[in-house]
């Protein structure tokens, strides 16, 4: 490594002020703080710190979305042979996902590192980490199928629009993969909706609807089973599919204490609580099925996992984190039901919640001041 | 015993290099007092170099406040006046004459005087800055009625000294210094002990004072959270604070009529070869700590804690209110993706180190950053190390756009900014928390004199 670090170290100079490439200083920081972390040293308040940086938060959650990654790859190639009624071993279903996913994946962080690196640069600042969980979040929750000029889009719009005009990593008010899906949702329903999209190139004659797509048109017949849904071996967004994939995520996430357990367990309970609201009221077949069945469906564990608890979007008292988590089960659930318009409810309920958590936070420290101005009074009273 | 106040937020850090319990003398005839130590003094001269002081004979004062003078503790010489940037004083040197030569303030039993009189002691003698004051953590002003004064009798900071160790033997002394105490307020004295470690009968004999026990760790021994949990500040009130080897040195002040600034220090650190401790006066020299005891690797002194002390060179001096050296390894090296392995040996409070897997296991930590500064991203860290009913995260970011409503409904008046070191150690986003609480409360209590 004596190597590496003599060179870098004799193209430093270049970067820093007054060298010839001086204007690329932010692209040299990112890879030079990639292979080594910096030397420098704490210079004020405590003198020791943490091992944790932004980049071994990243990675840990990068690391947290990979059995969904694998299972989503798998998943692809199944549903593909499946839908043309033909059976195969796990390589080539294997390698057909490959084939579909690695390009998404790479236009996903091609374009959103491009245009991290090249606001970093004309800002002046490190390049910020946080587009390392966003660029693989928006492949996982993108179709199969889907125009790989349209993930290049939305990934675009969501940095740009979603994190950069907000003053980038650790500014943005709505989650940036969610603000990709929700940007193609909108832009392009023909592509992100229906039944044609969530099976790689699909043999016509196959239904190929989601289990939501057979809820909104009152197919609760033709729902897969439990165990099917658990497992993943559904139709779906590449790696929303396996409840049990995304839960070994969530352990890991957990485990570290780096995504919050606090906003899973609630995003889950306000999804059992209205599931069971309407299991009560029941006026159609939609209300009727069993609440767990919520929480296997669709993205909603995907986005209970990965996206709610995202630290930069959610609330971040812990009082209001559980408000937060809740609402975002609860309204997702009601969405589901209520609006046909939109089968996916996660997806408009964790941006809803989104942008109402500085508001949740707002009234949990109020609550806070009210308490410490009470103290004061009490004390002039007595 | 009575209620014990559990603490559970907080965090431990096990480091290397704890303090042998053996009391050396130290042998040194270099001191100084440095007026960066006094947060908000302006401090003005009364001393030229050259000049002739006793132990007591006041080296300089504060422009705000003229009767609060800081003495010389010890007889000698004034070597040099040492200045920084823009005329700043750092450092008063003194060498000593080992004659030993004392002013007399006169022997008194505290008992027999009144507020007044004994504060007039403390402030000639140049005892009066060992008392602070919450909010802001500056040198108590005499002309205040505090609600109530707090001594914290335990450290639990990373190898904090042992006060048990250090007030041994030196009940009358303390009693002393409580009987004093006691007469500038009209309110209680509180005594905070550890309730599984402070068993020194100098502490749990005191008589006049109120005893409170807590258990948790650090920082269960800072005061500001011990005042928190037993009788919090609020707007327009003050507490003063100060701590055991303090009380002994105001004892002995009325005991002897001497100032007597003695001061056990621990010397403490991975690097130190053998850490234990030293009897030695305020404003010692450093060098004479570290002479053939530390390691020969590239080192970082400090004056204090490894989380709120002040970095010192080996030429420097240890700060007025400090009862403690480490010596840690500096940390200015590059590490070969060391954000991606594993990092078996590396300390962290997030579980994302297999470290955390060894509970017991006694660190030897450096001083490097390990990460790149960053936008704040990771929530509900800080609430995890800080045991005050405050949202720390929310206070930071009111002190980052100087909104000073905001502070103080948000309760600035109770933190000081070693109430935030640890916050700063967990960071993520590497962010330098302690001088920004520093430059709100400095705003603060601009605004509010």
């Amino acid at each position: 490594m004596k190597v590496l670090r003599d060179f870098l170290d004799k193209q430093k100079p270049h970067f820093e002020k007054g060298g010839k490439l001086h204007k690329l200083h932010s692209t040299f920081d990112a890879f030079e703080t990639f292979l080594f972390v910096p030397n420098k040293v704490a210079s004020t308040g405590a003198h020791i710190r943490d091992a944790i940086d932004m980049k071994r938060t990243m990675i840990i959650v990068v690391i947290a979305m990979i059995p969904a990654l694998i299972f989503g790859i798998w998943n692809v190639g199944y549903q593909h042979f499946l839908s043309h009624g033909m059976a195969y071993d796990f390589w080539p279903m294997f390698g057909l996902g490959l084939q579909k996913v690695i390009p998404i994946i790479i236009v996903s962080y091609v374009v959103g590192l491009g245009i991290e690196f090249a606001f970093a640069q004309s800002r002046g600042h490190e390049v910020n980490e946080g587009f390392l969980v966003s660029g693989m979040l928006i492949p996982l929750v993108m179709p199969p199928d889907v125009p790989l000029w349209m993930v290049a889009i939305a990934t675009a719009f969501a940095v740009i629009i979603g994190k950069e005009v907000f003053g980038g990593t650790g500014m943005n008010i709505l989650n940036p993969a969610l603000t990709a899906r929700a940007f193609l949702f909108f832009a392009y329903p023909g592509e992100m909706s229906g039944d044609k999209v969530w099976i790689a190139e699909k043999a016509d004659a196959y239904s190929g609807a989601t289990p939501l797509g057979h809820l909104l048109v009152d197919e609760i017949g033709k729902l897969p089973s439990d165990w099917a849904m658990f497992l993943g071996t559904i139709p779906g967004s590449i790696g929303e599919t396996s409840t049990l994939a995304i839960i070994l995520g969530a352990l890991v996430l957990i485990g570290t204490g780096i995504g919050s357990a606090r906003i899973m367990f609630s995003v889950v309970a306000g999804g059992l609580v209205m599931g069971l609201l309407f299991n009560l009221w029941g006026a159609n077949d939609y209300m009727t099925i069993p609440a767990y069945q919520h929480l296997i469906m669709g993205g909603f564990a995907f986005g209970a996992v990965y996206m709610a608890t995202d630290p930069v979007t959610a609330a971040q008292t812990t009082r209001g984190k559980y408000i937060y988590g809740f609402l975002i089960g609860f309204i997702a659930v009601l969405i589901r039901v209520f609006n046909p318009a939109y089968p996916e409810g996660m997806m408009l309920s964790i941006l809803l919640l989104n942008v109402f958590a500085p508001l949740i936070d707002h009234y949990v420290v109020q609550a806070n001041i009210k308490k410490r101005l009470k103290r004061v009074k009490v004390l002039a009273k007595a | 015993m009575s209620t014990v106040t559990k603490i559970k937020k907080g965090l431990n850090i096990n480091l290397i290099g704890e303090a042998e319990k053996i009391i050396a003398d130290l042998k040194t005839d270099h001191y100084a007092i440095k007026p960066i130590d006094f947060n908000g003094v302006f401090p003005k001269m009364l001393v030229k170099e050259g000049d002739h002081v006793k132990a007591g004979t006041p080296l300089f004062f504060d422009k705000k406040h003229e009767y609060i003078k800081f003495t010389s503790p010890v007889s000698g010489k004034v070597k040099e006046i040492k200045r920084g940037p823009k005329r700043l004083l750092l450092e008063v040197k003194i060498e000593s004459d080992n004659k030993d030569e004392k002013i007399d303030f006169g022997l008194a039993d505290p008992k027999t005087l009144d507020k007044e009189a004994i504060t007039e002691k403390l402030l000639e003698s140049g005892l009066w800055p060992m008392i602070r004051q919450r909010p802001y953590s500056v040198i108590a002003n005499p002309k205040d009625e505090p609600k109530a004064i707090f001594i914290s009798t335990f450290d639990t900071a990373p190898l904090a000294p042992d006060n048990d160790l250090i007030v041994h033997g030196n009940g009358e002394a303390f009693q002393t210094g409580i009987d004093a105490l006691s007469k500038l307020t009209s309110g209680k004295i509180h005594l905070n002990l550890d309730a599984d470690a402070t068993h020194s009968k100098v502490f749990t004999n005191s008589k006049g004072v109120q005893m409170n026990y807590f258990s948790g760790p650090h920082p269960t021994g800072n005061v500001g959270v011990q005042i928190n949990k037993i009788d919090p500040i609020n707007k327009g009130e003050t507490v003063w604070y100060l701590y055991p080897q303090d009380v002994l040195s105001i004892g002995r002040l009325f005991l002897s009529g001497h100032l007597d600034p003695t001061r056990i220090i621990a010397l403490t650190g991975s690097e130190v070869l053998r850490p234990q401790y030293y009897r030695t006066k305020i404003g010692a020299s450093l060098e004479a700590f570290t002479t053939n005891n530390v390691t020969k690797v590239k080192k970082r002194y400090i004056s204090g804690n490894v989380l709120t002390g002040k970095k010192i060179e080996l030429d420097g001096y240890v700060g007025f209110y400090h009862t403690q050296i480490t010596v840690i390894p500096e940390g200015n090296y590059y590490e070969f993706l060391g954000w991606a392995l594993p990092g078996m040996k590396k300390f962290s409070m997030s579980k994302s180190f297999p470290s955390f897997l060894f509970k017991n296991r006694k660190y030897r930590l450096d001083t490097n950053l390990h990460g790149g500064e960053r936008a704040l991203v990771m929530t509900g860290q800080y609430e995890k190390v800080f045991p005050f009913d405050i949202y720390p995260m929310q206070l930071i970011k009111a002190i980052m756009v100087e909104d000073i409503d905001l502070m103080e409904q948000l309760g600035i008046y109770e933190v000081d900014e070693e109430d935030f070191a640890l916050c700063e150690v967990v960071d993520t986003s590497k962010t330098n928390i302690q001088e920004i609480v520093r430059r709100g409360i400095d705003l603060m209590h601009k605004e509010m004199s």
